[in-house]
């Protein structure tokens, strides 16, 4: 499972990748997270509203940070 | 799929109920602010409330309690209302837009849409790159800061709502004029060119869509507590100050010492480089205008430290060359004191 966190280091992004990391622990899944802070390339996913969460290659969620139980079931729907 | 259809009701009472709750303590709490800190200091702790001393302690807690209440409920209706715009809508509202009624669109979207200063990179090159004009976004980047939903709370808390609403517009104009000048001087050259060059791909996602109103209001929730923590030491300190001059300054001392014609640009000098929040800076601004500042100098001074902020240049700095945020500068702040001066004059 491909997952990046778009977002350039703010208190949110920090919340969203813990959120999705016990998310990802809930499943049992071990998938590394990547981090995206270069501006140009976030914008170049579509996303203006930081944090955003991407999994494999499809952005999930963008502007907020749903909790552990809606990121499982985010990541339940968009896993290929 | 009956089942959940049925019991659908009652979560959705539980959650309105607990809602209208929350509001019936508020109120109560609100209504025993002055009561209570009078009775615990006076009474109880046996203060001479009409002492310098008393009077300046009485104003400290007394404002720190009055203004964590309005903040808490006013963030928490803003948020969740707001949970209807994103930035992404606003960029489609303003797409193909005409400078001029584009500048007045964009300060006024600037004004009701979320916007956290950490997305205002992302967001600059989002509109600039799917054709935004430069002086439309310079508009909204103006308007989201300057008009801001802790700084309508405090205004509306300790001067009233007429000068909210003076506020507001001044706010307004400020950033659509602004943005529509530096539009009009064609500061294309001044942006990094990687931002022209930036190509969106990728299915835009409206955080606006798919949420349901437990999600709303969780929001609202999170971001009063967000909110509160970030700001409580800018807070402190101002109410701190502001309980100092309350108590301590003599009773129009700025009428006497400050009114000369350069008060504006002074106030407006002084406060480009402070960096501080509405709440931190209106507690301040609050007792300089009851020992006499005048009140176009007062809003000119809060505006130029909300407005302009170092953290958020340094940012932009990533997408705006330093002549084109110098020039910004220079714009916005001018502006602010064209405005000073106006209110000095009228009110």
């Amino acid at each position: 499972m491909d997952i990046k966190i778009l977002g350039s280091g703010c208190t949110n992004c920090k919340n969203l990748e813990a959120n999705t990391r016990r998310a990802l622990a809930d499943m049992g899944i071990d998938a590394e997270i990547e981090h995206v802070v270069d501006a140009a390339e976030i914008v170049s996913w579509g996303v203006m509203s930081t944090p955003a969460l991407v999994v494999d290659g499809t952005v999930v969620v963008s502007g907020r940070v749903p909790s552990a139980e809606q990121i499982r079931d985010l990541l339940s729907t968009h896993a290929s | 799929m009956t089942a959940p259809t049925l019991s659908r009701p009652h979560p959705a009472l539980r959650r309105w109920v607990a809602l209208g709750l929350a509001a019936s303590v508020w109120l109560v709490l609100y209504q025993l602010n002055r009561p209570f800190w009078e009775w615990l200091l006076g009474d109880i702790a046996g203060l001479d409330l009409g002492s310098r001393l008393g009077d300046s302690l009485l104003f400290f807690v007394y404002d720190t309690t009055k203004i964590v209440l309005l903040l808490t409920s006013i963030i928490f209706l803003v948020t969740v209302l707001r949970s209807f715009m994103s930035v992404e809508r606003t960029r489609a509202l303003l797409g193909g837009r005409r400078e001029g009624v584009g500048n007045i669109a964009a300060a006024g979207l600037g004004v009701v849409t979320p916007f956290c200063s950490c997305s205002a990179v992302p967001a600059f090159i989002g509109f600039v790159a799917a054709g935004v004009p430069l002086g439309v976004t310079l508009s909204f980047l103006i308007a989201s800061p300057l008009v801001n939903e802790v700084a309508i709370v405090m205004l509306w808390g300790l001067f009233g709502w007429q000068i909210t609403l003076l506020y507001i517009g001044a706010g307004l104009v400020i950033a659509s004029v602004a943005g529509y000048i530096l539009g009009r001087f064609h500061l294309e050259s001044w942006v990094e060119p990687f931002v022209f060059e930036t190509r969106l791909r990728g299915k835009v996602i409206d955080p606006s869509q798919g949420l349901t109103w437990d999600d709303r209001l969780q929001m609202g929730r999170e971001e009063v507590a967000t909110i509160l923590r970030k700001i409580w030491p800018y807070l402190l300190v101002g109410i701190g100050l502001g309980a100092v001059i309350h108590g301590w300054v003599p009773a129009d001392w700025f009428a006497t010492h400050a009114t000369g014609p350069f008060g504006v640009p002074i106030a407006v000098g002084l406060g480009v480089p402070l960096y501080s929040n509405a709440a931190g800076v209106l507690p301040l601004v609050e007792a300089l205008h009851a020992k006499g500042l005048p009140m176009g100098t007062v809003l000119a001074f809060m505006m130029a430290v909300v407005a302009l902020s170092l953290p958020e240049m340094i940012l932009l700095r990533r997408v705006l060359k330093p002549r084109l945020i110098a020039t910004f500068v220079a714009v916005v702040a001018t502006s602010i004191i064209a405005i000073g001066y106006l209110f000095n004059i009228v009110l």
